[in-house]
Parts: structure tokens; C-alpha cells; sequence
């Protein structure tokens, strides 16, 4: 379960002063449901990812994550959330295993569990053939695989993914919005954001557009097509972020 | 806080910069390699050039003396010279080194010598150019016995003893302990060498481990494990401090082995005529010294080294930093800077002191304390910095 409630984050800076990168934001996510963060660049969704990860704190508001508060609690939500972005890369001198056996001592794992559970994501994601391997050598996709099972090695109950499709291929691509269904398949929290509107499509139970920080629309994609009177997603992005050509 | 968090950290660390060439370069081979070359280099060289001075035969010019043919057949005689005609720009042929000196000649020299009359000859040289001062040397001391000769003459000539001439000599001899000679010798560039290993020693892992990590897109990936911010800033510096205590460890053994080879081979019997002996245990004390300095390196480089979003930026804030280490350490070892409580107070250049102190053999057990307290609370300050830029967004999400 995710439950932000007016969510702020604010930045200072020399050129442009005071910016509200978030600006009360609310929305929730329940357990088996995708929720789609979509905006532009710079709408404030990585920001928005971040303090609900807890690697940034919010300026005022907060957020449930997990049962515990981002604010109050961080590490405890943190030991619970698989937080996968194309900003969170791979230790090139590790191999797949040492990654995923590092990850597992970080979330407080004991030996026995780390080896059992990395064994079950080595079969599940087909990575025996490149276990050993280090992180440097592999392609994208096995880079992807080894950045899944990472964020999966403590079973997480929720999963936060921040464009983890930016800069892959189709395949590579396609194999991370095959896990991200997955994991709300298994009952999941699962929010993610974007800006490549088919994927939400395919994915999103829940859409919210946030754009210059504000939440501007949110709701299933069939209430958006109904509010907006518009059936293409992209039209109703355009419209909401006020930006209309 | 948690130390098990730290721990499992640091042990990443270690396993991951023990794969990175660049650290292994840092740490292992330069310490270990740098000084039998440097060794090897400046006695080969030092040898060399030597011997190559001292084989050449001094080219000279003689102005005058054509009336004064007792000290020109004299000096035709002296085989470490070679005369050649005189010219008139003689005194610029010194300079451009063509000729390495220039004899000035008064008229009637050997008639004013015959009847007791004090005259004056000069030499001209270059002082800057080795070859010139060697001829100067060679020049001295030819006209030195030749006045000597002179003078045992005169006095056998008037049935006089020649020991009118030196009445007593004078021997002067070593009598400090050799311990203290090598110390006067070596006891100020070993600590400063140690300390600026130390350093060096630990800002490539500084730098790669914030900054680096912060290009390679890895922050981010730890920053979401449940680790906390301070476990995970404990756990890398404690790595920094590994790699600047192992460079400052191998550099100081290479440097002692490097010394005993040269001492046997390269400086052959000046090396053995030359007892150097410095004490093991005063080095361990020195090392020992020398370590919180080594984690006041390693918070500050953290600190600085995290600022910066990349490798390269990070190089630019770290590299300035080498002559704040290197002035005080140089200070240290210039005679008649003395360790009192002013000096005391200053981090580097008082562990540079009392590291000579204790190598000369002065155990002054107050100044160790007081210099060992010091720098290990600037060391906590600088890591209480290094924890706090960990937890500013600002600098770990520097755009």
C-alpha cells in the first residue's frame, strides 16, 4: 500500500531560487495494482519516486509506504520497497551473484535465505548462464535481469520503478513491463512512472498526470477517457499538462 | 548506526577496489615500486654524471705569466688540467662553457714569490655548472700545494721546521649515535614521505567511491537499500583508510629495503662508511602517529570528493589538496623548526615534528600524547563532516 498525502519538495536554486519540484501531491496505490506516474520531463515524477524510496525527504507532507511513514521511518520502508530506476546501475566489478548476495546482506538477510532466494531468481529470470559473470561484462538485458533480482531478493511488498524502461531496446523493454505485471499478479504495490503513454496503457489500473509538479489527473484510464471526453491517451496527456498545440 | 552494516559495506569495497586496477596501481605498485626506482635512478644517475665530471680533464686559459715561467711550467705539469692559448673573450668562453676557468696571472708573480712578496692570483668560473666548480676545486687545491711547497722551501732554506707550518691539526669526528645521524639525515623525509603516501594513498578510492559512484549511477542503487546513510559513509571510509594505511605501510617498507639494497650496492663503501641506522620500533611509533592522521585524509577527501558529480570534477577539488598536505609536511622537515604548542596545534606539519623527534631517539612522551589527541579530534571532526555531507541531499543530488 502507498498513500501520499500533499506530498511538497522543494530545491533552491542560484539561478532560478525557490522551485517546487512536488507540489502537494496525493494519490494512493493499493496492493495488486498498478499505478502510472505520467508526465513530462521535469513534471516531478523521479522526485516524487524518490521520497517515496526515501532517498529524498519530503519538504512537508508525507507518505505510507509499506505500513510505515517515509518521514518517521525510512529505513523500515526502504527494507520494504524493490526500487528499480535506469539511474540505479550495477556494480561493474561484481558478478550477478556478488550483487545480488551484497543486496541480500544490505536488506538484513541471513546466508541461508540469500542463497535460497537468489537461486530462485537465477532460475526464474534464466540467469544461471551469466551468474558468475561480472556486472561489467554483461549486455543490457542481462544488466536488467541482474538489477530485477536485486531489487526482488528481499521479496518486497512494494515496487517502485522510475522509467525503468529508458534507453532499453524492445526486448530489454519488454521484459521489464513482463515484471512489473508479475509483481502485481503476486499482489504487489506497484507504481511506476513514464512518459511513453503505451505502456501505460497496457499496464496502469491507475494513471495519475502529474506536470509541473501538481498533480493535474488521476484515475483508471476509462475515467480519464470519460472526464476528458477524448479516447487517446496522449491527447488527454496534452490537454491536462495544458499543453494543447 | 550499525557496525555489522558498515562492515558488510567495507567488505564490498574492499573485494570491489581489489579488482580495480587503477586502486591496485595506487596503493600496491607505485608505493612499492617508486622507491627502489627512484633509488636505482638517482645512484645510477648521481654515479654517472659523477664519474663523468671527475673522468673529464678541465679545460683552462692563463692570462698572463708570460714573466712567471716557474709557475707555468707548474701548471703545464698538473695532468687534471688542459691549458689552451689564451683569447681575449676568455671570460665569456668560461660562460658559455667552453672552458670550464680562467687563471689570472699578475705580472712578475714568480720574481714577487722569489723575494717573499704576498701576491695574488685569481681563478675565474662558472658557479652554477658542476664542470666549472670542479676545475675551480682541482684548481684550488693544485695552487694550495704549490704554495705549501713554496712555503716548506723558504723554511728549510732558512733551517727552519716545516711543522712551523701547521703548528696542531684539528680532527673532527662523529660522536652522536648513529641513530641520531641518520635521523638528522633521514628522520625529516620519512614522515613527510609516509605522510604524503598516506594521501596519495587514499584519494583514488576516495574519489572513486563518492563521485565515481555518484557518475556510474551505483548511488543511487545503495542509497535504496535500508543501510543507513552513516553505515554506509562509516563502511566506505573505513576502505579509504585501509588504502592509506597500506600504501603508507608499503611505501615505508619499500623504502627501507630499498635503502638497504643501495646502502650495499649502489652507494658501495661510502654507503657502508655511512652507518645509517634508524630504529624499527621509532618507525612503528611514527606509524602509529601517522595513522589518524591517515583518517583525517580519508574524511576530508570523502568529504571534499562527494561534492563533485564526477570522477573528473572530483579530481579537480582533491588535486589542490596535495599542497595542503605537502607545505606543512615540507615545513617539518626544514632545520630549526621546532615542535612547541603553536607548531603543535598544526594538523600535519606537528605529526611531521614529532615524527622527527622520535626518529632522532627523543621519546617525549607528552608531545606524542598531546599530537596523537590532536589530530585524532581534528580526524573526528572531519569524519562527523564526512557523515554530514552523506546526509545532505544537496551534495549526493548535486545537478
Amino acid at each position: 500500500m502507498i498513500q501520499a498525502v500533499e506530498l511538497c519538495k522543494n530545491f533552491k536554486d542560484k539561478k532560478r531560487g525557490d522551485i517546487h519540484a512536488v507540489d502537494n501531491v496525493s494519490f494512493s496505490c493499493r496492493p495488486g495494482e498498478i499505478y502510472g506516474l505520467l508526465g513530462a520531463n521535469g513534471a516531478g515524477k523521479t522526485t516524487t519516486l524518490r521520497i517515496l524510496a526515501t532517498i529524498l525527504s519530503p519538504s512537508s507532507g508525507t507518505a505510507n509506504v509499506a505500513g510505515f511513514d517515509v518521514v518517521r521511518d525510512p529505513q523500515k520502508v526502504r527494507a520494504n520497497v524493490g526500487f528499480l530506476s535506469t539511474a540505479t546501475a550495477l556494480y561493474d566489478r561484481l558478478t550477478a551473484a556478488e550483487t545480488v548476495e551484497y543486496f541480500g546482506q544490505l536488506f538484513g538477510l541471513d546466508s541461508g535465505t540469500i542463497e535460497r532466494r537468489t537461486n530462485e531468481l537465477f532460475k526464474a529470470l534464466d540467469m544461471e548462464e551469466f551468474r558468475e559473470r561480472r556486472c561489467a561484462k554483461l549486455s543490457t538485458g542481462m544488466k536488467q535481469k541482474v538489477s530485477i533480482a536485486r531489487t526482488l531478493i528481499h521479496d518486497p511488498p512494494v515496487m517502485i520503478f522510475d522509467e525503468p524502461t529508458n534507453g532499453l531496446d524492445v526486448m530489454a523493454a519488454r521484459s521489464i513491463t513482463d515484471f512489473i505485471r508479475q509483481c502485481r499478479d503476486r499482489g504487489k504495490t506497484v507504481i511506476f512512472s513514464t512518459h511513453v503513454m503505451t505502456e501505460v496503457e497496457k499496464l496502469c489500473d491507475r494513471i495519475g498526470i502529474i506536470h509541473g509538479g501538481k498533480m493535474r489527473a488521476e484515475g483508471a484510464l476509462d475515467e480519464l477517457r470519460r472526464n476528458y471526453h477524448k479516447e487517446n491517451l496522449e491527447e488527454i496527456f496534452v490537454d491536462v499538462s495544458g499543453g494543447a498545440p | 548506526m550499525s557496525l555489522a552494516n558498515s562492515f558488510i559495506v567495507y567488505r564490498k569495497e574492499l573485494r570491489d577496489m581489489l579488482r580495480d586496477k587503477r586502486t591496485i596501481r595506487s596503493m600496491i605498485v607505485i608505493p612499492v615500486v617508486a622507491f627502489p626506482l627512484l633509488f636505482l635512478g638517482i645512484g645510477y644517475v648521481g654515479a654517472h654524471f659523477a664519474g663523468e665530471a671527475q673522468k673529464e680533464i678541465s679545460t683552462v686559459m692563463i692570462q698572463g705569466g708570460q714573466d712567471s715561467p716557474k709557475v707555468l711550467a707548474a701548471l703545464q705539469g698538473f695532468s687534471s688540467i688542459r691549458i689552451v692559448p689564451y683569447q681575449s673573450d676568455a671570460r665569456q668562453e668560461v660562460s658559455d662553457k667552453t672552458i670550464r676557468a680562467l687563471i689570472a696571472i699578475p705580472e712578475g708573480f714568480d720574481a714577487a714569490i722569489s723575494s717573499g712578496h704576498a701576491e695574488q692570483l685569481s681563478i675565474g668560473y662558472y658557479e652554477a655548472d658542476d664542470k666549472s666548480e670542479l676545475a675551480k676545486d682541482r684548481l684550488q687545491k693544485f695552487f694550495d700545494d704549490y704554495r705549501d711547497r713554496i712555503a716548506r722551501d723558504a723554511l728549510a732554506a732558512r733551517g727552519l721546521p716545516t711543522s712551523l707550518l701547521e703548528p696542531f691539526k684539528v680532527d673532527a669526528s662523529n660522536i652522536a649515535p648513529p641513530a641520531k645521524v641518520g635521523a638528522a639525515i633521514f628522520g625529516g623525509w620519512i614522515p613527510y614521505l609516509i605522510i604524503i603516501f598516506s594521501f596519495t594513498g587514499a584519494m583514488y578510492p576516495a574519489m572513486d567511491l563518492t563521485a565515481g559512484e555518484k557518475e556510474r549511477g551505483t548511488m543511487e542503487t545503495i542509497l535504496s537499500s535500508p543501510v543507513s546513510r552513516t553505515d554506509l559513509v562509516i563502511g566506505k571510509f573505513l576502505m579509504v583508510v585501509t588504502a592509506s594505511v597500506v600504501t603508507a605501510v608499503l611505501s615505508l617498507l619499500s623504502l627501507g629495503f630499498s635503502f638497504a639494497w643501495a646502502k650495499r650496492g649502489i652507494l658501495g663503501a661510502a654507503g657502508s662508511s655511512f652507518q645509517i641506522s634508524i630504529d624499527p620500533s621509532a618507525v612503528a611509533a611514527v606509524v602509529i602517529l601517522i595513522l589518524p592522521l591517515a583518517v583525517l585524509f580519508a574524511a576530508v577527501l570523502l568529504a571534499v570528493a562527494l561534492l563533485a558529480k564526477s570522477y573528473r570534477e572530483a579530481q579537480t577539488y582533491v588535486s589542490p589538496l596535495i599542497f595542503i598536505v605537502i607545505a606543512p609536511a615540507i615545513i617539518g622537515t626544514l632545520p630549526g623548526i621546532e615542535l612547541n604548542w603553536k607548531t603543535g596545534l598544526v594538523p600535519i606539519l606537528n605529526t611531521s615534528l614529532v615524527s622527527k623527534e622520535i626518529l632522532s631517539g627523543t621519546y617525549n612522551w607528552g608531545h606524542m600524547g598531546l599530537i596523537f589527541a590532536m589530530t585524532c579530534v581534528y580526524a573526528a571532526i572531519g569524519l562527523a563532516a564526512a557523515v554530514r555531507m552523506f546526509n545532505r541531499e544537496d551534495v549526493l543530488f548535486r545537478t
